[in-house]
């Protein structure tokens, strides 16, 4: 076989996957794979799913706004943070596959499991709103992560802290970004900042969700592989008050959404638009499974 | 081209690390996609290349961001590299650990954005968060950092920054107020 164009050299060893940017024999390769010690392989597994799933369904969220940002600068902003966590959603699927030893790749993972296996929590999956909304979306949940993902820096399993320590420059970008759009529109206009405050109201339901334990994440955390979220809630009130003061703008006062039975996204009880969100996500690989890859 | 570099036809230690400097070199020569005035050693994801007792080359490469679309083309331009240098079995690796960040990028790197009229990340503006005390939470910064990037067309400090992100992930938008040219800037992180 020659290389003297490129699509050649992609198409090489019978790749199918023609187009840039789809995928790697092994994201993980290369990577220390060791397992802690004394975690179990399938617990570790759902534990990157659920770290994983977060930044997965954010991701497809953010991609909604491809060519219908208000101005081109956000329209590039918000396509890279949409980049940025699909990235990072990939090497977490990635390494949910390695550890639970049954095979799967990434896009298994994505495309090709039902609702309630989705982990994510339920903020990540409501519908976009208006840029406001997306703008209160974004600052709550790259505070949280950003706090989550720091802590889990220092974790006992070698994939997930590389995946932190890469993950914390890059939310860092996305949480001054939408912090930046918090305090312009609250500080702007009576009718901006009506908006805003409209969209924050509409995120504060789902933010104890954030910070509610999973057993999970509990055990997960007492094997030094990963993190209470109860612990992040100082850190995040201490940012979004921070915001919140610049953008003259009070904190919402609204009750906790309730789950089902005590149950919530990390069970994988979800909010009746994931199920849309999943049909877009997943039909077109579902409608080619034969031969196909992606 | 060779025919063979397998290592049955020459087990000796001299041929073997001939074989690692013709194998480093080609892959150091291999630009990156999205700024192919850089090559992947010049940009600092270039980690390794190992040749093995069996001729077969591993080359490691590591992502700037996790989202970064371009391993993909880095990958298929590594291979068709070291084949056309001979060596048929070309493996790419990705590592994560450590991580990359733009102090990676090498002077005569910098030297080559700045030509092309790229500003090259400062060292002097680490990223955000460096130096904190542990425990503490990584600050916020809800203006525009106030960085003096100079404008790589004329040269003047007056610049300011029109967006964080731009066509790349790695980039940030600016403009120079004194040239009124818009530019891009490898911002620090």
């Amino acid at each position: 076989m020659s290389f003297d164009n490129a699509y050649e050299a992609i198409t090489e060893d019978n790749d199918a996957r023609w187009a840039f940017g789809t995928g790697f024999d092994d994201p993980l390769a290369g990577v220390s794979t060791d397992l802690p010690a004394e975690v179990d392989r399938a617990e570790l597994a759902q534990y990157c799913l659920m770290l994983g799933d977060d930044a997965l369904i954010m991701s497809h969220r953010l991609q909604e706004w491809c060519t219908r940002a208000p101005e081109l600068e956000d329209e590039v902003a918000i396509a890279n943070i949409g980049l940025d966590l699909l990235g990072q959603a990939r090497f977490l699927l990635a390494r949910a596959g390695a550890v639970d030893g049954g095979g799967r790749g990434e896009d298994e993972y994505a495309f090709l499991r039902e609702e309630s296996q989705f982990r994510n929590v339920r903020l990540v999956e409501i519908a976009n709103g208006d840029f406001a909304h997306t703008m209160a979306r974004l600052l709550v949940f790259a505070t949280w992560r950003l706090a989550l993902l720091d802590a889990l820096v220092s974790s006992a399993d070698p994939v997930i802290a590389a995946i932190a320590a890469k993950g914390v420059k890059e939310v860092t970008y996305h949480r001054d970004y939408a912090g930046r759009w918090v305090v312009r529109l609250g500080g702007g206009t009576a009718y901006s900042r009506a908006r805003m405050a409209d969209g924050l109201a509409a995120m504060w339901p789902l933010v104890d969700e954030l910070f509610r334990p999973h057993e999970l994440e509990l055990r997960m955390a007492r094997a030094g592989v990963g993190v209470d979220p109860s612990r992040l809630r100082p850190e995040f009130d201490t940012v979004l008050a921070e915001v919140l003061r610049a953008a003259t703008l009070e904190a919402p006062q609204a009750a906790p959404l309730a789950g089902v039975a005590e149950r919530y996204g990390r069970h994988g009880v979800h909010t009746e638009v994931m199920g849309y969100l999943l049909a877009e996500l997943q039909s077109v690989r579902r409608a080619h499974h034969e031969g196909a890859s992606w | 081209m060779v025919t063979s570099v397998s290592g049955r036809w020459c087990p000796n230690t001299i041929c073997h690390s001939r074989l690692v400097h013709r194998a480093r070199a080609a892959a150091e020569a291999v630009v990156d996609p999205e700024l192919p005035m850089l090559t992947l050693a010049d940009l600092g994801v270039l980690r390794g290349v190992r040749v093995g007792a069996d001729g077969g080359v591993t080359v490691s490469i590591t992502p700037t961001y996790l989202g970064c679309p371009a391993m993909d083309a880095m990958r298929a331009d590594l291979r068709t590299t070291l084949r056309g240098a001979g060596f048929e079995d070309v493996r790419v690796e990705v590592v994560l650990d450590p991580a990359w960040s733009t102090s990676w990028i090498s002077e005569g790197g910098r030297r080559k954005l700045a030509s092309a009229g790229i500003a090259p990340p400062r060292d002097s503006d680490p990223g955000r968060g460096a130096g904190r005390r542990f425990g503490e939470p990584i600050p916020l910064t809800l203006t525009p950092p106030a960085r003096r990037v100079p404008c790589p067309r004329c040269g003047s400090e007056d610049t300011e920054q029109t967006s964080e992100f731009s066509a790349t992930a790695c980039k940030a938008l600016r403009r120079c107020r004194s040239c009124r040219e818009p530019f891009e800037h490898v911002k620090e992180i």
